[in-house]
Parts: structure tokens; C-alpha cells; sequence
């Protein structure tokens, strides 16, 4: 019996799920440690961040749609992580993705179903292309895919700065792109939820109502969807052998007979598709439209800290998207109600992504303190 | 024609401007690389510094300060990643990510503590200065708005960055610590067979390349403009690492690729001052295309160092 | 000639009891050694034996976990690579130490650089003294050449010279002859000879009998981590040394049956592929294998081996000529074809690098080339019960231990590695099959079992080419022999009737 226990407690430690939750842990302590550091009480804090998460049924669907886009960014840079690729390009792809949904959302008009098809489609293609150019240019002339993707991720935004300026597409002066057409929108219910019946439900029924006050769309189906996907293409095909093949050793792959060049293409063209995917399912459901960018808006760079503290699986992404997005969410009540400021939950993410990348550390403090508990 | 000398010294003059916070970071990616420490977190350095930069200016009321106190701020990032992926083996660009993040967290928390909750400083009271004014105005050497007062009567912060780029270049080429940093991104099994710290060198070319990224956060936030903003960086840290692999890892190849993307910036500035129908979203887009049909060009006729972002291990007991 | 520079009065080194643990991995158990002045002493071991474990206790890289070590009768402790420099040890190691883009000077002066003041460097002054030495030593060494622009055999004294600039009076050489022909094998002896004249004391690293008994004065044999003996090399025979390394009486050479070749398998005619930088390695090279035979390529290191073995794998671009199976043109087929076209495996030189997957576990890398296939997949989704089945009958058929096919490649030993190669490419039936190097690295047991596997195929009437740099093993398991020089085949002998200094002098670009 104890000797099981110890064997589980080894598995546990070594694998890279326990890792993980020590880093997770240790990213909450320093958060805590520089909150208290501020002169303000960590335990509050933590408190208020639980309750904006979990304490309203509209703060969960809140954090739902924060997560979406951040799954999806993150299964994006995993898939091409598992093949040995940094996707910092996420970034650029999910803003070309958004903007050929925005695009197919205004100037088409289409029953809903074939119209969000069209649109997502038309963004995965516009991601897929994005994406794959940095896998092309790699494979065939050795350009290394995290310079030319930060490249094409400033091409990309002033792409769609340039594109909102269009008159066709934006109205003048605005800095922002025409609304898409309602068959267009993925989200649920609104057209009841602003009927007379609707307006009554929401009004006797206090949890469903709710969740029924945000723009509740059916974006996080397609992130599940998306992240079963991404596990049976990397697990279960043929394709994805040869993909992690290559990711793990690409020597071994080639003398293997594997296409090494044309796995980099594909790995960067399936990214970049999710990534594109990502940006038309945050048009199509949240913002509905497309506007001025000052500066990146960060859902590519989220994804990587996604894919990474998800260890770069599709249901770590999933679960990391959901830690994330609660954090993002959820932080930025501490604002208001305390005054502290909420980016403590970026430096607590970017604390949990560099204890993930030293395995060697955690195993160091751990013995330690094992002699320490021994003694 | 004197119009059209004083638009190529206005475009002169910002070129230089833009390039000055590009060139101090993208020379950190230079120090950091040749020592074989890849440091994607560059871009968090340079939004610390930038912050710390304007804060301590704004306090302190001198920009020098500011300035001194950037370095060292991006240089205590450098020291975490150094950490990291020195001492603990850390898989170089996580880290790098994992610091883009701490960067930017701390500035803005910090921002919010000493300026009233808000995610950007004051203005500063004084920025750097202008070293050479004394040469400019009525009835002095050169006239005010001429030629030579838009190209060189210029922050002190821009002969600094140059300054620097040749500094970097003699310790790298002509020095005995240049040589070893070189040695350790080459083969730094070599260089610990021969009684060379491996480790002290990486931590200090990290730390290094911290300092002088915070410089570059600095150099915008108390000399192009004079307060930080949370998208006052917004890149730049990405930019100059493009820029020191376009210059194919040497100071003087990485000062010259920062010209370019400072010049596309003040041909931008220009032409927006001008009222030209160019969009200007189209105009910034340029340097970037350029940049990667650059590479495409490049890259295969140029070797990075041999060891960069491999782990060293000295499995010593 | 032997023992005739020793200076029996003064011990340089002398390692007493010296242990030295990984973990619960007992690496060097109580071994001692001791070294005179003036003598050159070997140490012999199998492949991971700790030879190069203790040396690396000597020269500071590790610190024993107990035992003394003495030099020049003093009690040192060696913290460091510094401390073992300061009392005058150098080391040549086995892969050379030396940074490609720096020049002679550079790399010899790198941590006692020469300086102005400020730490400017003064390169002058250093090239020198640089020059100076190799004159002392007859190093022939041009301080300006870049490294990456001069042999091997030059690479090599620059290491020499590296040490000797550090004044160096104890020199370690970890597997000095590995990389070389045998006229630089003569040069470097004579180099050797220089040295202990001089009063040095060399310690060489190897695991060639033949060379121990011609530089050596004495020999230490360390077995998996113990210390066994130390002898005086010339009152002993080779056959000696080699039990001695081994534990039990070895026979050189393999069982096998003599067999008629067959009909004409691959052929290979005016080959010429380059290299990375652009110069032809392989340089119209002419060869002709046939059915049921072992053909053996002999040569030193960087003779072209590697990018013949690229080419006719279709890992590289061939330039001009012929590759042709069985009267079929295949020249630049891809890897792909090469494998499942044509039935071209290949036991690649570097097991971890190009072999496997060692993220894989057993199973996955067994698949490497025919994960493709029916029953391992079916239009692009995997079959994974087939798959572990599949593992399952080959970690038996093969004896790949622990027979676990979910196992991680990467926690198997080396010899169960290869085995998981050896699996994976013979198991297909493989009209020919090329192993590169297939011994590297691993101890007598597998190399056994190796050999057993190439010449089982060459029994079933396969072709089979070994590319060899032991020529001990050229000649113990091939057929016939094909000698490569400078990318060329310089003569084809049969291996019945072959002459050990003929093959040598061949392999150094001497006709026959």
C-alpha cells in the first residue's frame, strides 16, 4: 500500500501533469507574495478573482468567451510545437482569419448555417496561407519560422488596419469595419433574447438569464470540437505520426523516408488555420465586426502560454485556455474592488510558464524538501 | 531645392530617432546570441525599461537616472532568464516567452502602484538632452530648422546607441572576454575544458542584453516621446531581434538593419507630415516584407553561432 | 625502443583507489594508475569500461567520489580543468575541443590569452610563440590557418599544441587514432616519441590492441568500472590484452560458412556527390555488390563514407553517375522509394541521431517505415492494436530487452537500441541493406550480435554493405573488401587472401 503510494507520488512528480500543478501553484504563491509586497492582502485578492469567476452564472459565461479564442490560439501553437515548429505567428493568423470573417460576413448573404460555414472556411484559408508561407519559407530556405512569423504578424495587423480604411468595407473616420450580417453571428438566441418572451425569461429566470446577458456563443463548442480534433490528428492518423516524428527528431524522420519539408508546410498550414479559426469565431460571435488595431491585441502570444502551461496536448489547451481566460477575467475585478492592479495575473502566467520550461528546478526543490521533511 | 534637402534631413533626423531604441536592443540580441542564449524576451526587457526609464525620470526629475535605472531593470530580467536557462536548462525561447510576459506584468502593476492606478506614467519633466544644441539656432554655427540641426541636433540617447555599436564591435572582435563570449556560442565544451566558466560568461552576456534592451525601452520612453504607454513598445523588442538576425548576429550588420526599419518609420512620419494619399498602413507594412524576402535571400549564406540554443550541461558533482 | 625514456625515479601521476559514482551508477571502482616520467602509458577498456571517466577525474571535469590522486608525489585535489592545467596537465579529447570559425592562435590561446593592456587582445605576439613550439615539436602548424580550413590530423595537434603552450608535462589522449589514416597514426607516434624524449608523460586512451603494443610502455585494463591489471605491454600478447579487456577468451573472428555470391544486387558506377560545403566527397566512385555476399568499405573517417550512404539512401543529391539495382536505374530516388520501392534498409552510423525517434517508444519506431501500410494504418488512421502487436513479436523475435513494446526508445540501452534498428530493417527482408557503422559504441555482446545479423542475411542470399572505420571489422565479417580513398574505390581484395598492411597503405591513398 505505501509503496504504491510511493510509486504514484513518483509518476505523479515526473510526469509532466504534476509539474504542471507545481508550477500553477508556485505561479499563485509569487502572485501572492508580490500582491502582499504591494501592501495588499493576497487572500482578499484571490478571493475577489474566485468570486468574479464562479459567483454569477454570467461571470462563468464571461469566462467561457475570454477562454474561446484562447483555446483555440493555444491548440494552434501546439499543433505546431508537436512538430517541433515555435508558432509565434498565431498572432498574425488569428487577425487575417478575422479579417476574412469579417469580410464574408458583410458582404455575403446566406442562410446562417452555409454563411458561417463560408466564413470560417474563408478564415481557416486565410490563416492556413498565413501560417503556411512561414512553414514554406522555412522548409525551403531555412528561414527560421519565429522571425518570419513575428514579420508576418506586423504585416498582418497593418493589413487590417489598412483594410478597415477601405471605403467599401468601414464607414469613413471610424477605424472600424461595417458589422457582419446577422445570419452571420454565432451567437445563441439573440434574436429571442431581445424578443418580448425573451426579455420576460431572462427577467424570471436568474441563472439562465444570466448567462443569457452575454454574448453567448457557440464559439466553445467549436474549441471542444477543435481540441478532440487536434488530438486525433496527432495521435491517431498517419499524418500526425509523421508530424511528431518530425518534431521529435527530423533526422531519424527523414532517414525514415518522411517528407521532413513538406511536415513543417503542413504543421504551419494546420496551425495557422486553427489560429484562423480563432479570430473568425471571435468576429462571427464577440466583436462582430473588425477595427483599428493600436498595438497586437495578444490572443496569439496568450496562446502560447497556453499551448506551453497545456503541455501542449489539445485537452491541455483546453483546461490551460479555461485557467487563463478565468485569470484574465476574473483579474480584472481586483481593480475595481481593491485597487490592485490586475496585471499581477500576467506576471503569475509568465511565473508559471518559466517554472513549466525548468522541470530541473522543480525536481531540485522538491528534494529538498523531502530531506527537509525527512529530518 | 532647399525644401528638398531639409525633407531628406527631416527624414534623416527621425530615421536616426527610431533606429536609437532598436539599435541598443537589437545589440543586446547580438551580446546574448554570440554567447548562445537565443532571448526572445528581449521584448519584455525593452517594456520594462521603458517604464522604469520614465518612472524613475519622472520621480527623480533627471532623465539620466531614468535611464541608468532602465538598464538595470531589463538587466534583473536578464538575470531571471539567465537563471533559467543557464543554471536550471530551460528550454531558451519558453523562457524568453515566460519573460515577455513577467516584463510587460511587472511594468504595468508598477504603473499602477505610482501613477494612481493608471497603465501609463506622467509626463516626465525633463527629457534626455540634446547634446549639440549649443551648435543651433539664430547666430549660431547652423540655423535653427536647416539641414544639419534636423539630422544632428538630435537626444543624446541617438550617439549613444552608436556610440555603443562600436564599443560592442571592439569587445567582441579585438578583446579577450569578446573572444570567449564568442568561444562559448561556438563550442563551450571547449572553453570549459580550458578552465573557462561557461556559466559565468552566459549569465553575464544575458545579463548584458537586458541592460542594454532596457537602455532601448528608455531611449523611447524619456527621449522619442516622454512618458511610458502600455503599447508605447508594442513590438519593438520583436523588431530588433528580426533586426540582429538580419545583420547576421554582428553589431555593426544589426545597426544597419535597424537603420532600415527606423527609416521606414521616418519615410512613414514624413509622408503622413506631407498629407501624401500613401496609406500609411501600407507604408509600415514594407519593412516587414522586406525583411523576410531579405532573409529568404540571406539565410543559408550566413551561420548563426554553432551552439545557440543548446542546453550546456557540466554534469560536474 | 620501448621503456627507454622512462625515468623510473619520478612518478608524474598516480591515482590511488580512485571511485567515482553517478547516482547509484558506479562509473570507476577503486582504480589506480600510475604513470612515470617520460612514459607512455594506455589505458584499455571496452566502450563505456570508464576509461574516459577517469581521465576526466584527472583533468578536473569530475570530481572522484573518493581515492587520492598524486602528482609528481604531491597530493592534489583537482577542482577544476584550471587546477589540472596549473600542475601541468593537458588533455587532447576524443572530439576535439577547438571553436570551427576561430583561427590556430585563437583557439590555442583561449583562456591565457595574451593582452595588451585592458584585455586587448595581442594576437602577434601569441602567433609567435605559437609558431615557435610547433617548430620545438615538429607539429608542422600554421598559427593563421582557421580550423575549419585544415585536416583532421592538423585539428589534432593543435590540441597537442594547445596542451604544450599550457606546459603541459602529462598528456591524456582520448582515442587519438580514431580519426586517423595510418601514415598520420606513423606521424602521430613519432610526435609521441618526441614528447616523452622530452620528459612528458602521455596517457592514451584506446581500445586498438595493436597500437597499445606499438607506442605504449605499459598498459592499465580497466573492465566495467574495475581496475583488472596493469602489465608491461611488451611481455604480453595482443590476444592477452584483449581477454583481459573482455573477461573470457575472444575469437576475432566471425562463424560463417563460405557461400558462392550471387547475381549482381547493386551496382554503382561514377558516382560523384558533394558535400555540405559544396566539394565533391564521393568522386567517382565505382563499386559492384552482389547477392549473398558481406561487402566491407574500408577507410579512414571523412573519405566520403557518409555521403556514399546519404546518396544511396536518397538523403543527398547525387551529382553525376549511376546508382542501379539489379539492372534498374534508382539514381536520386527519394528516401521513400529507396525504402519501400526498392527495399533499400539501412542501419544508420548514428543510432540516435539518425536511427530513431527516442521520444517513440519501442512499437512507433519499429513502424518508422511502413507505419504507411496496411496493417499498420488504413487511408491515414493508425492501427494501433496491430501496431503493439507488431512490437510485441518483434521485441521477442529480437530479444530487445525489456521486452515492452510501450517503452520509451530512449530508455533502452545502446545495444537494445540497435537492436530495435536492426529490427526494424531486416525484418522486411531487405533486398540490400547497408549498415553504416552498425557497432559503434557497443560492447562485445552486441557486437556480436550484430555481426550474427549482417551475416544471417548474407546466408539468406541478401546483399549486405558494412562501412566500417575498424578495419578489424572490415576484415572479420566481410567477403570481399572495398578500400575508399579521397571518394574513390582505390582496390577491391577478397578477404580470405587480404593483407593488413596492403588495406593500409590503400586506405591512405597508396595503390595496390
Amino acid at each position: 500500500m505505501n509503496l504504491d503510494r510511493e510509486a504514484l507520488k513518483s509518476k505523479f512528480l515526473n510526469g509532466s501533469l504534476g509539474l504542471t500543478l507545481i508550477s500553477i501553484a508556485l505561479g499563485f504563491l509569487l502572485g501572492a507574495l508580490i500582491l502582499l509586497m504591494a501592501g495588499f492582502n493576497p487572500l482578499e485578492a484571490y478571493w475577489v478573482i474566485l468570486k468574479g469567476i464562479f459567483s454569477r452564472s454570467k461571470y462563468v459565461s464571461y469566462v467561457i468567451i475570454y477562454a474561446t479564442p484562447l483555446i483555440i490560439t493555444g491548440l494552434s501553437v501546439a499543433f505546431a510545437l508537436r512538430t517541433g515548429l515555435f508558432n509565434i505567428g498565431a498572432e498574425g493568423q488569428y487577425i487575417v482569419g478575422a479579417i476574412m470573417a469579417a469580410a464574408a460576413g458583410y458582404f455575403f448573404k446566406l442562410p446562417l448555417i452555409l454563411h458561417v460555414t463560408l466564413a470560417v472556411g474563408l478564415a481557416v484559408i486565410a490563416g492556413a496561407i498565413w501560417g503556411g508561407l512561414a512553414g514554406y519559407i522555412k522548409a525551403r530556405f531555412g528561414v527560421h519560422e519565429v522571425i518570419s512569423t513575428i514579420m508576418l504578424n506586423w504585416i498582418a495587423l497593418y493589413l487590417s488596419n489598412f483594410v478597415v480604411t477601405l471605403s467599401a468595407f468601414g464607414s469613413q473616420g471610424t477605424g472600424k469595419s461595417y458589422a457582419i450580417q446577422s445570419t452571420a453571428r454565432i451567437n445563441l438566441l439573440s434574436d429571442w433574447k431581445i424578443s418580448e418572451a425573451g426579455i420576460e425569461f431572462i427577467r424570471n429566470h436568474k441563472i439562465l438569464g444570466d448567462i443569457l446577458k452575454t454574448p453567448v456563443n457557440a464559439g466553445f463548442i467549436f474549441a471542444i470540437l477543435l481540441a478532440v480534433l487536434v488530438w486525433y490528428i496527432l495521435n491517431k492518423t498517419t499524418l500526425g505520426y509523421e508530424l511528431r516524428a518530425v518534431g521529435f527528431n527530423p533526422h531519424a524522420a527523414e532517414a525514415g523516408g518522411i517528407n521532413v519539408k513538406k511536415s513543417m508546410v503542413y504543421s504551419m498550414v494546420i496551425s495557422g488555420g486553427l489560429a484562423g479559426i480563432a479570430g473568425a469565431l471571435q468576429v462571427l460571435g464577440v466583436s462582430h465586426r473588425i477595427a483599428k488595431l493600436a498595438a497586437m491585441e495578444g490572443y496569439g502570444f496568450d496562446g502560447i502560454a497556453v499551448s506551453l502551461i497545456g503541455n501542449n496536448t489539445g485537452a491541455g489547451s483546453v483546461l490551460a485556455g479555461l485557467l487563463f481566460g478565468s485569470l484574465k477575467y476574473g483579474g480584472s475585478k481586483i481593480q475595481d474592488a481593491m485597487q490592485a492592479p490586475t496585471e499581477v495575473i500576467n506576471i503569475m502566467i509568465g511565473t508559471i510558464i518559466l517554472f513549466v520550461a525548468m522541470p530541473k528546478l522543480i525536481r531540485l526543490i522538491l528534494t529538498i524538501l523531502e530531506k527537509r521533511a525527512k529530518n | 531645392m532647399e525644401a528638398l534637402i531639409k525633407d531628406i534631413g527631416f527624414i534623416i533626423g527621425t530615421t536616426l530617432m527610431y533606429s536609437t531604441p532598436l539599435i541598443f536592443t537589437s545589440l543586446g540580441g547580438v551580446v546574448t546570441e554570440r554567447s548562445g542564449v537565443i532571448n526572445i524576451g528581449l521584448e519584455g526587457m525593452m517594456f520594462f525599461g521603458a517604464f522604469v526609464g520614465a518612472a524613475v525620470a519622472y520621480y527623480s526629475q533627471n532623465p539620466w537616472w531614468g535611464f541608468v535605472s532602465a538598464g538595470l531593470g531589463g538587466a534583473l530580467l536578464g538575470l531571471i532568464h539567465a537563471i533559467a536557462c543557464v543554471t536550471f536548462a530551460a528550454e531558451q525561447i519558453v523562457s524568453g516567452i515566460a519573460i515577455n510576459f513577467l516584463g510587460s506584468g511587472l511594468a504595468l502593476f508598477l504603473s499602477r502602484l505610482f501613477f494612481d492606478g493608471a497603465t501609463q506614467t506622467l509626463t516626465i519633466p525633463k527629457k534626455i538632452p540634446l547634446p549639440f544644441s549649443f551648435l543651433f539656432g539664430e547666430g549660431k554655427l547652423f540655423k535653427t530648422a536647416g539641414f544639419m540641426d534636423l539630422v544632428f541636433n538630435r537626444f543624446a540617447t541617438v550617439y549613444l546607441a552608436f556610440l555603443l555599436v562600436a564599443v560592442v564591435w571592439f569587445v567582441l572582435y579585438k578583446t579577450k572576454i569578446g573572444m570567449r563570449v564568442q568561444a562559448v556560442g561556438e563550442h563551450p565544451e571547449a572553453v570549459d575544458t580550458l578552465g573557462i566558466s561557461v556559466y559565468k560568461i552566459r549569465y553575464g552576456a544575458v545579463m548584458m542584453s537586458g541592460l542594454f534592451a532596457g537602455f532601448g525601452g528608455a531611449a523611447m520612453s524619456i527621449a522619442v516621446v516622454s512618458r511610458f504607454s502600455n503599447t508605447l513598445i508594442s513590438g519593438h523588442g520583436f523588431i530588433a531581434l528580426a533586426a540582429m538576425i538580419f545583420g547576421k548576429w554582428k553589431p555593426q550588420g544589426a545597426m544597419l538593419a535597424c537603420l532600415l526599419f527606423g527609416g521606414a518609420k521616418g519615410v512613414e512620419i514624413f509622408l503622413g507630415a506631407k498629407g501624401f494619399p500613401v496609406p500609411s498602413s501600407l507604408l509600415a507594412m514594407l519593412p516587414y516584407i522586406l525583411t523576410i524576402i531579405v532573409l529568404v535571400g540571406i539565410v543559408g549564406k550566413t551561420t548563426p553561432p554553432a551552439a545557440i540554443g543548446k542546453i550546456f550541461d557540466k554534469t560536474n558533482s | 625502443m620501448h621503456l627507454t625514456t622512462i625515468d623510473f625515479s619520478q612518478k608524474s601521476v598516480e591515482m590511488i583507489d580512485v571511485v567515482k559514482k553517478f547516482g547509484d551508477f558506479v562509473a570507476n571502482d577503486r582504480i589506480r594508475l600510475s604513470v612515470h616520467k617520460g612514459e607512455v602509458h594506455s589505458l584499455l577498456g571496452e566502450n563505456g569500461a570508464g576509461k574516459t571517466t577517469l581521465v576526466n577525474c584527472l583533468y578536473g571535469l569530475y570530481r572522484p567520489t573518493e581515492g587520492r590522486i598524486l602528482i609528481k608525489g604531491r597530493e592534489v585535489t583537482i577542482s577544476d580543468p584550471t587546477v589540472a592545467i596549473q600542475l601541468g596537465i593537458g588533455m587532447v579529447h576524443q572530439h576535439f575541443m577547438l571553436v570551427e570559425p576561430f583561427t590556430v592562435t585563437q583557439n590555442i590561446i583561449l583562456g591565457r590569452e595574451t593582452t595588451k593592456m585592458m584585455g586587448i587582445l595581442d594576437l602577434s605576439t601569441a602567433e609567435r610563440k605559437v609558431a615557435e613550439i610547433s617548430e620545438h615539436y615538429g607539429l608542422a602548424i600554421n598559427p593563421r590557418d582557421k580550423i575549419e580550413d585544415i585536416s583532421v590530423g592538423s585539428q589534432q595537434r593543435v590540441e597537442i599544441l594547445k596542451a604544450l603552450y599550457r606546459g603541459a608535462e602529462i598528456l591524456i589522449l582520448d582515442e587519438p587514432t580514431a580519426v586517423l589514416t595510418p601514415p598520420e597514426i606513423q606521424e602521430l607516434v613519432g610526435i609521441i616519441r618526441n614528447l616523452t624524449q622530452e620528459g612528458k608523460s602521455i596517457i592514451i586512451i584506446t581500445h586498438k590492441l595493436h597500437e597499445i603494443k606499438q607506442v605504449a610502455d605499459y598498459c592499465t585494463i580497466i573492465r566495467r568500472g574495475k581496475y583488472i591489471d596493469t602489465v608491461e605491454v611488451d611481455k604480453v600478447t595482443e590476444m592477452d590484452l584483449a581477454s583481459m579487456m573482455v573477461g573470457r577468451e575472444v575469437s576475432f573472428a566471425v562463424e560463417k560458412t563460405e557461400q558462392e555470391k550471387g547475381e549482381l544486387a547493386l551496382a554503382i558506377q561514377d558516382l560523384v556527390v558533394k558535400d555540405n560545403r559544396g566539394i565533391p566527397a564521393v568522386n567517382g566512385l565505382d563499386l559492384e555488390l552482389h547477392k549473398g555476399e558481406i561487402l566491407g568499405i574500408a577507410g579512414v573517417d571523412g573519405n566520403g563514407q557518409s555521403e556514399l550512404v546519404e546518396a544511396l539512401t536518397g538523403l543527398r543529391k547525387v551529382d553525376s553517375g549511376v546508382i542501379s539495382l539489379h539492372g534498374k536505374e534508382i539514381t536520386g530516388s527519394t528516401p521513400k522509394d529507396v525504402i519501400n520501392k526498392w527495399n533499400i534498409r539501412t542501419i544508420p552510423d548514428d543510432r540516435q541521431k539518425r536511427g530513431l525517434v527516442l521520444e517513440f517508444d519501442v512499437a512507433e519506431n519499429l513502424i518508422l517505415e511502413t507505419y504507411h501500410d496496411v496493417p499498420f494504418s488504413n487511408r491515414g488512421v493508425l492501427n494501433m492494436e496491430e501496431i503493439y502487436a507488431y512490437g510485441d513479436s518483434c521485441t521477442e523475435k529480437f530479444d530487445i530487452r525489456p521486452s515492452n513494446p510501450y517503452l520509451v526508445a530512449k530508455s533502452l540501452s545502446g545495444g537494445n537500441q540497435q537492436k530495435v534498428i536492426i529490427a526494424r530493417e531486416v525484418n522486411n527482408d531487405p533486398e540490400v541493406l547497408i549498415a553504416s557503422q552498425p557497432t559503434r559504441g557497443l560492447d562485445v555482446g552486441a557486437i556480436e550480435y550484430v555481426h550474427t545479423a549482417l551475416v544471417n542475411q548474407r546466408d539468406r542470399g541478401k546483399a549486405v554493405l558494412l562501412i566500417s572505420f575498424e578495419l578489424d571489422e572490415v576484415m572479420n565479417v566481410s567477403d570481399r573488401i572495398a578500400v575508399i580513398f579521397e571518394g574513390k574505390i582505390v582496390g577491391v581484395v577478397d578477404a580470405k587472401d587480404v593483407d593488413e598492411h596492403e588495406i593500409g597503405l590503400m586506405m591512405a591513398g597508396g595503390t595496390r
